[in-house]
């Protein structure tokens, strides 16, 4: 059986109080909400922090806010934003996202903060320590080689955020607080394309909040594969996002591919493709086929990476379907086990 | 040793234990409450499902220094004035337990289900248990077992009844059909 290592345990009630003990804690400190991550990493001792900083207690993480968009609260669980009307009604595709996160037990638990900022995976990785130790470890913890390509320089572990990709296609932006202030950027700047270091947070920064733009005219959807109606990362995901004129013509969109690269991958070429056109079946196919080209999967999650590879282009047709307004529910009971709508 | 005071099945309890425990472990081996069930210890599985604060939770992946205060609800406490809760008899009455480890993370994250949505549809009652895996009986039971104890497990209280003269009336499955559902 795994225990977890053990630690100290603060528990602050406000994200100032919180980014101060980040602050004093030395760079041994990591911040910890619903645990759904963390907490299996610690057992497998990828991580073993000397402090946690709890951040339940601080209920203005836990805020919505109306006005020029939506704010949303880091600390939301993810079953309370799919509870959330305006979400459902405005951000269809982060809701869609929400919805097919892990488990009913794991989305009571996990929050929207937590899942922007998941840990990367690999089957090389996401093992126990004795497994990690029998390969001489991997280069993502206490290892030198990254075992899904012996020759790279850069670990390979895959992005596997569902809410990341249809928050990209949505526009967000989000707030991070240190002790020494706070900064707004896009969400897009968050990730980086490198396994071991994929987020520019900063170790003394806390995720606090994520900022939609209005959503007037826009529509959105999320297509997820994975192996099992529940509990499976995505191996590959697709979030499209399309203002669309009452003629049907498409103003502007936004194409993201999730969990085939150590960061979602915006594909601003596929998108701009659409625009200007109607949805139709031919201009969906040239944007389909442009948004699968940056498709790179690598051999260290579920199923082939050539399928992955191919079905890139099927799930952004899929999404883009959506978008159009067809009438996907047979599809998104097959192929998500639930209809999303 | 950090040292909590919480709300366990209805009880108020004092508990101290090593600060680095689950609330699983916490249950098990400080509260002597062996019913939740050790899985997988990664959220892979449900086995240790209790409802916190009235929602169904992974204990495995919880705190135990972070539950001071928290009411706990485990499969110890479904049971009231010596009588069953309605889904143990529907469980039973229905072959929804064989080798019986999952169960008690079905029973609870059932209970929380029938608390919320008091006459949930077959989809509804998928969706809620698709966080519990159970290797045994291909779950047909198990959502018939949960629709058998509909309108018996209302929160206010169960009105019970000889739940075998409901469950005469549920299509019972022979032991090689009709085929299990392989949707999850």
């Amino acid at each position: 059986m795994m225990r977890l290592p053990n630690f100290r345990f603060v528990a602050p009630t406000s994200v100032h109080e919180a980014a101060e003990l980040l602050t004093s804690s030395s760079g041994d400190a990591m911040l910890v909400a619903g645990g759904t991550d963390l907490l299996p990493n610690m057992k497998r001792r990828q991580q073993t922090p000397g402090t946690l900083v709890g951040l339940r207690h601080i209920a203005e993480l836990r805020a919505i806010s109306n006005g020029d968009g939506l704010t949303i609260g880091a600390g939301l669980t993810l079953a309370d934003l799919v509870r959330t009307q305006k979400v459902r009604e405005s951000y269809g595709a982060l809701w869609q996202a929400a919805a097919q996160v892990a488990t009913p037990q794991l989305r009571n638990m996990g929050t929207l903060g937590g899942n922007l900022c998941l840990d990367t995976r690999c089957n090389y990785y996401d093992q126990n320590y004795e497994w990690r130790k029998a390969i001489d470890f991997c280069m993502k913890k206490d290892g030198g080689t990254c075992w899904v390509a012996p020759s790279s320089t850069k670990c390979l572990a895959v992005s596997s955020t569902d809410t990341a990709p249809a928050l990209l296609a949505l526009g967000a932006s989000i707030t991070l607080v240190s002790a020494n202030g706070s900064r707004r950027i896009a969400l897009s700047d968050l990730y980086r394309n490198d396994g071991i270091h994929y987020l520019t947070r900063q170790p003394n920064e806390i995720l606090t909040a994520v900022h939609l733009p209005e959503s007037t005219g826009w529509r959105s959807a999320y297509w997820k594969l994975r192996r099992r109606g529940a509990f499976d990362f995505p191996v590959l995901s697709a979030a499209a996002a399309a203002k669309i004129a009452g003629d049907g013509t498409v103003e502007s969109a936004r194409i993201v591919l999730g969990a085939v690269s150590s960061r979602p991958i915006e594909v601003a070429p596929a998108a701009s493709l659409l625009v200007g056109h109607a949805l139709t079946d031919e201009a969906i196919a040239r944007a389909a086929d442009a948004a699968a080209q940056p498709s790179r999967p690598m051999d260290n999650t579920d199923f082939t990476l050539v399928w992955r590879k191919r079905m890139t282009r099927v799930f952004v047709t899929y999404a883009l379907r959506e978008l159009r307004g067809d009438d996907v529910r047979d599809l998104r009971r097959r192929v998500s086990r639930q209809e999303l709508l | 040793m950090v040292q909590i005071t919480l709300t366990v099945n209805a009880e108020p309890v004092d508990a101290a234990f090593a600060p680095y425990k689950t609330l699983l472990e916490v249950l098990r081996e400080d509260l002597n409450l062996c019913g939740t069930k050790h899985g997988c210890e990664l959220g892979e599985c449900g086995a240790c499902a209790v409802l916190l604060d009235g929602q169904p939770v992974l204990s495995c992946l919880v705190l135990g220094v972070d539950c001071g205060g928290r009411t706990v609800t485990t499969v110890e406490g479904l049971a009231s004035d010596g009588r069953l809760h309605p889904l143990q008899e529907t469980f039973a009455d229905l072959g929804a337990a064989q080798c019986g480890y999952c169960t008690p993370g079905f029973l609870v994250t059932a209970k929380a289900l029938l608390d919320e949505h008091p006459r949930p549809t077959r989809d509804q009652i998928r969706d809620a248990l698709s966080g519990n895996l159970c290797r045994c009986t291909g779950y047909q039971q198990i959502y018939e077992a949960v629709e058998a104890a509909i309108g018996q497990a209302g929160p206010k209280g169960p009105a019970l009844r000889d739940t075998r003269t409901d469950a005469s009336s549920v299509r019972r499955p022979g032991p090689f059909g009709p085929g299990t559902d392989q949707s999850r």
